[in-house]
């Protein structure tokens, strides 16, 4: 698959570049140029403290945990959650499927609570603990509902994976009956159009039973 | 999504104050408190909502469910719909609010939606939903398109010529028929509303949902004492299983004794323009024997007045069935 930065060319950032630039304390300048037109933004109490850099109008300074490490950002706060996660600082895992709360791919943790990144404001989570699937196992150390999934075949086109996986781990720990129709229930916030579900209640179960 | 100014109020005073600086607490509000975002975020990328100032209450201490002193509960509002649900003394002694929350959207959206949220979910109706739309209750004046258009999910009870649109919760619908009270604090003060009169009937003021005004910050729920022995049922019954909002529910709150209901609660959801209290249904059961042919007829009673829309005539005799059904297992159980 050929990267979208290699295919811009020329001297011009690409899109998520630019975000990811945007998102840093580095290049105000190009902040400057892309701030908002609508400057009808009045100056919030509690001007940032302790921020880096110039202040741009109507940016938020924010520090996001996610997956234990600090990220100091400065974002507008219509920017998502799932945004945030995608094209602020870069982590891709989580996906983007509806963006309205109704397919349960952008799942993520909060504070060890499973919740959809496409309907919270990144800036609602100062000091939060974030997990994102990247936060949960690499492929050299999965973590079991990862290795579970994988023996299960419990994805096809896996778009709604991490957000399954997600779901999945945050259920170990919510009470959940036994059986299969317990699962079942509580995993119907995560759609899969490939239609996986069988595998992927048989690999949650699984991990249920070893625990 | 339009640009907002984000504050987190330091406490409830600087909250409530911030927020009376809107004109409305209704339909096009400038000010909007922000719990978990389930509705608000959601109507915001819509641009249905559009308020230059978004509060978020997340870490105001309103978040605990304790006793009160005459036995009853004191839920703050800013609970998870997931905690209270799986809350002990709700299990036990409120079950039907328990069944009713577990039957609601998503694990992950119960998570994160807020007891006050909840209270002002709004209409799932795609009109008002979009903006490209006439909506009475979006915008006052411009019609609704869905008394001739697409109103299979709409209501049944409760519309007016200038809205027919469903309120879609199912807390509410449990909360009714505990008869719970809904504690705001505002610029001028507390005070206390009781449930059936929190939510407002679209009338034609179909962008007027509740009774609160500019400020008002509902800080929390009381559940009367339990009812010793009542028998509490919630029954849902929509298009999918799970994850899917009512076509008709039905919450019932019983006590019966020597197999005669000596005390009835039962209220709509998926049906009405606000969720449904049927005090007929609850005439027609107190003091009759507890048998079908008693339940068909509170069910008769509960849905006399319900009016169809041209794609919901199917709704009479759903809610029908949903109630005799609610009633026969929660009379058995």
């Amino acid at each position: 698959m050929e990267n979208d930065d290699r295919l811009s060319g020329s001297d011009q950032p690409t899109r998520r570049q630019f975000l990811q630039t945007a998102g840093s304390t580095v290049a105000a300048g190009v902040m400057a140029a892309y701030a908002p037109a609508q400057a009808s933004i009045i100056a919030s109490e509690g001007t940032p403290a302790g921020a880096d850099g110039p202040a741009v109008e109507g940016m938020v300074p924010v520090t996001l945990r996610i997956n234990g490490k600090d990220h100091q950002l400065r974002l507008d706060p219509r920017t998502t959650l799932l945004d945030c996660l995608r094209e602020t600082v870069a982590l891709t895992g989580t996906k983007k499927g509806c963006d309205h709360g109704q397919c349960g791919a952008c799942t993520v943790h909060v504070n060890g609570s499973r919740v959809l990144s496409c309907l919270n404001f990144a800036v609602m989570h100062d000091g939060d603990e974030i997990t994102t699937i990247e936060g949960l196992g690499t492929p050299e150390a999965m973590h079991p509902m990862q290795a579970a999934f994988f023996t299960h075949d419990a994805y096809q086109c896996g778009y709604c994976t991490s957000g399954q996986i997600m779901s999945a781990v945050a259920l170990l720990k919510e009470p959940c009956g036994p059986d299969d129709a317990a699962v079942k229930e509580l995993m119907s916030g995560n759609i899969c159009r490939c239609g996986a579900y069988a595998n992927i209640v048989a690999a949650i179960q699984q991990v249920r039973k070893r625990a | 999504m339009h640009t907002f100014e984000f504050i987190r109020p330091a406490d409830q005073e600087a909250a409530i104050a911030s927020a009376a600086q809107s004109k409305t607490a209704q339909q096009g509000a400038e000010v909007r408190f922000l719990g978990g975002g389930t509705t608000l975020i959601d109507l915001m990328k819509l641009n249905v909502e559009t308020p230059a100032r978004v509060l978020d209450i997340n870490r105001l201490p309103l978040d605990k469910i304790e006793a009160t002193s005459d036995g009853g509960l004191k839920i703050g509002a800013l609970v998870r719909n997931s905690d209270l649900a799986n809350d002990a003394k709700v299990q036990k002694d409120y079950s039907v609010l328990s069944q009713a929350l577990l039957q609601g959207a998503s694990a992950q959206i119960r998570n994160m939606a807020t007891v006050g949220g909840n209270l002002l979910q709004r209409t799932r109706c795609v009109y008002f939903r979009d903006i490209a739309m006439g909506c009475n209750k979006r915008e006052p004046g411009t019609g609704c398109p869905a008394i001739t258009g697409h109103n299979r999910t709409l209501a049944i009870l409760g519309a007016s010529e200038h809205c027919i649109a469903t309120n879609p919760s199912d807390m509410c619908v449990a909360l009714a028929t505990l008869e719970a009270t809904v504690h705001i604090q505002g610029p001028k003060g507390t005070r206390t509303v009781a449930f059936n009169d929190f939510h407002l009937l679209p009338g034609n003021t179909p962008h007027r949902e509740t009774v609160l005004e500019p400020g008002d910050l509902i800080t929390h729920v009381t559940l009367p004492p339990p009812i010793a022995g009542s028998k509490q049922l919630y029954l849902k019954l929509r298009d999918r299983a799970s994850y899917e909002f009512a076509l008709a529910s039905a919450a019932v709150v019983l006590t019966t004794a020597s197999g005669n209901i000596t005390r009835a609660r039962v209220a709509f959801g998926g049906v009405g323009t606000k969720p449904w209290r049927s005090h007929e249904a609850e005439a027609a059961l107190t003091g009759k024997p507890a048998t079908d042919a008693t339940f068909r007829q509170a069910a008769e009673a509960a849905l006399r007045n319900a009016k169809p829309q041209s794609e919901n005539k199917f709704k009479i005799e759903l809610a029908k069935r949903c109630l005799t059904h609610a009633l026969r297992m929660a009379a058995a159980s």
